[in-house]
């Protein structure tokens, strides 16, 4: 089972995809349940306190706005767990939206940059696109292993890196 | 039922997503401690995907776009509100080219009163709280403030923060005035209430009926038993157009006080669109205070001094009351006289508030200047210089909210 980012980070309809092949989807839902379900928290609808957008520094300097922080205060551990990703392009609002393309901008690039496997799609137009689109989902969770690797198994590439910088 | 009847005021919250920057508990606290509460009109979600080109403003975030479809919403009375609060991220530029469209929009297609504001996850209650009162007051209150002759023995208390000033008016005319240092907040309003009666020849029991404002109003006015306590943006607006004797029509209300200042859109006595500045002391009155002490001059005397002067003559590089005050001292060390500095100080002030405050308000003549500041000579030069249109000083404008909380109070006589 891999732990799946996807974008957008609140789409019930890529949760489910995820789920059906049995990996587990990283999702804004969690977190938002996490924060509302705390009762030691009042701060309605979603409980984002003064020190959420604190924790955002961690991902965007200071001078970015508090809105982007205090997302990114949800999104962000999430990318740290991600172990593989699906971008979709260009959907509309009811496919999914955390609202504000700043967040975004800076999500997409972090869980880019992380170097885990990432599929990109754009959100199809015709009922064909719509057939391939759920196609190249379904062939890249299939591509996901199954169990994650044991702690002790180390990755086959870390020792050539090795050799190259001792070169 | 309208909001004058129930009490409640509702106001429509058109945000970026301020629940996301761990502010909504203190816009919420500062609309309960005005009895309103916000209210999320409600839309067609389809219509964020296509509301960019309805509205005209494509942009790219979603909520962003929510924000125009609410608007819309208002204005076409999908949902009903008494006023709409329209906030987005400080130092998102996206968010504020949204917000001030947004506004300009509600204010052009309705007569909906609207304040917008961009937050940080420091905003607090008490920050909203004067800008909320005085949406709810326009709302709630629009008979009161239709006011324009007053009437009866009243008074008017402004507790500002820096001077408190105080008149007892009697018909319509200003007969006693107090002006003090605000130094313990009560005691300073105890002697200006005093000085004012004793210049009007009554007792404090003859007055009819006391209204106060400014930051010290509600200790003030539950220590004197006040029939009206307002904050200052309605008040002080009152005050102008009456003192200007603008009360008809439109007309522009500058304030620039010890702390902060404010730019009112007025029509017909009531405020429109309203911006208040209180991050930066740069632009207010203690800027000038600072730069009378460095020159040695008093500030009485600082205006004088100031239309003798040229501001071009002094490089000045910062707005900031510590490095902007350095600038015109060092300014000084190389051969600029106290006149161009003096100038230059009232230039930097008005062009802050050019640049900060007057984008959010539609400018419209006259421009009432009013504020302890306006009796600096230099500052109404300035700020004419840097519009280009006549600027209008009436005459007592430093007194101006406590006549308008004077003015306002009379509406209590009759009841």
């Amino acid at each position: 089972m891999a732990k799946v980012f996807i974008y957008p980070v609140n789409s019930l309809i890529l949760s489910d995809l995820v789920e059906r092949f049995e990996h587990k989807p990283l999702t804004m839902m969690n977190q938002v349940r996490e924060k509302v379900t705390n009762i030691s928290l009042d701060s309605p609808p979603i409980n984002i306190t003064p020190e959420d957008p604190k924790i955002g520094l961690r991902y965007a300097a200071v001078e970015v706005p508090a809105g982007v922080r205090g997302r990114m205060s949800l999104i962000g551990p999430l990318i740290e767990e991600t172990e593989a990703a699906i971008i979709v392009e260009n959907p509309p609002a009811n496919f999914g939206c955390v609202g504000c393309n700043r967040t975004n901008e800076l999500m997409k690039y972090l869980v880019r940059d992380k170097g885990v496997p990432v599929l990109e799609v754009k959100y199809p137009e015709s009922d064909e696109d719509a057939r391939d689109f759920v196609n190249k989902i379904a062939a890249f969770l299939e591509s996901l292993p199954e169990e994650k690797p044991d702690e002790d198994e180390k990755p086959v590439d870390e020792e050539p890196a090795e050799k190259e910088a001792e070169e | 039922m309208s909001a004058e009847e129930s009490g409640l005021v509702k106001i429509a919250l058109v945000s970026c997503g301020s629940e996301y920057a761990g502010v909504q508990p203190e816009f919420e606290a500062a609309a309960a401690r005005v009895d309103a509460k916000f209210i999320y009109p409600e839309i067609d979600i389809a219509s964020i995907d296509t509301i960019g080109k309805d509205f005209g403003l494509e942009v790219a975030s979603g909520d962003l776009r929510l924000m125009m479809a609410r608007a819309k919403a208002v204005v076409e009375g999908t949902t009903k509100v008494d006023g709409v609060f329209i906030t987005t991220c400080f130092r998102c530029a996206e968010g504020a080219i949204v917000r001030n469209e947004v506004r300009r929009y509600i204010h052009k297609h309705s007569e909906i009163p609207v304040i917008s504001y961009s937050f940080t996850e420091r905003t607090s209650a008490g920050t909203l709280l004067t800008r909320l009162e005085a949406l709810t007051t326009i709302a709630r209150r629009r008979h009161l403030l239709a006011r324009e002759v007053q009437t009866g023995l009243t008074a008017g208390i402004d507790s500002g923060s820096t001077t408190t000033k105080a008149v007892v008016m009697r018909d319509n005319k200003i007969i006693g005035k107090g002006w003090v240092p605000t130094t313990k907040v009560l005691e300073s309003a105890d002697e200006a209430y005093s000085q004012a009666l004793k210049e009007a020849g009554v007792a404090r029991e003859e007055v009819q009926a006391l209204g106060t404002t400014g930051y010290g109003r509600f200790l003030i006015g539950n220590h004197f038993n006040a029939q009206l306590i307002q904050e200052e943006i309605t008040v002080n607006s009152k005050g102008a157009v009456y003192l200007a004797g603008r009360q008809k029509g439109s007309a522009t209300v500058i304030d620039i006080g010890g702390m902060d200042n404010k730019a009112i859109s007025v029509e017909d006595g009531i405020p429109g669109m309203f911006t208040m500045g209180g991050i930066c002391a740069g632009a207010s009155g203690r800027f000038f205070e600072m730069i009378s002490k460095r020159l040695g001059v008093e500030i009485t005397e600082l205006g004088a001094l100031a239309v003798k002067g040229m501001q071009e003559n002094v490089n000045m590089n910062s707005y900031c009351i510590v490095f902007g005050i350095q600038s015109l001292v060092n300014s000084l060390a190389k051969g600029a006289t106290p006149e161009d500095v003096a100038a230059a100080a009232c230039y930097s002030v008005v062009e802050q508030i050019y640049e900060q405050q007057l984008q959010e308000v539609d400018v419209k003549e006259p421009l009432i200047l009013v504020g302890g500041s306006s009796l600096i000579e230099g500052v109404p030069k300035a700020l004419g210089d840097l519009l280009k249109i006549e600027v209008l000083v009436p005459e007592n404008s430093h007194m101006i909210g406590a006549v308008g909380a004077a003015l306002l109070a009379s509406g209590y006589v009759e009841e």
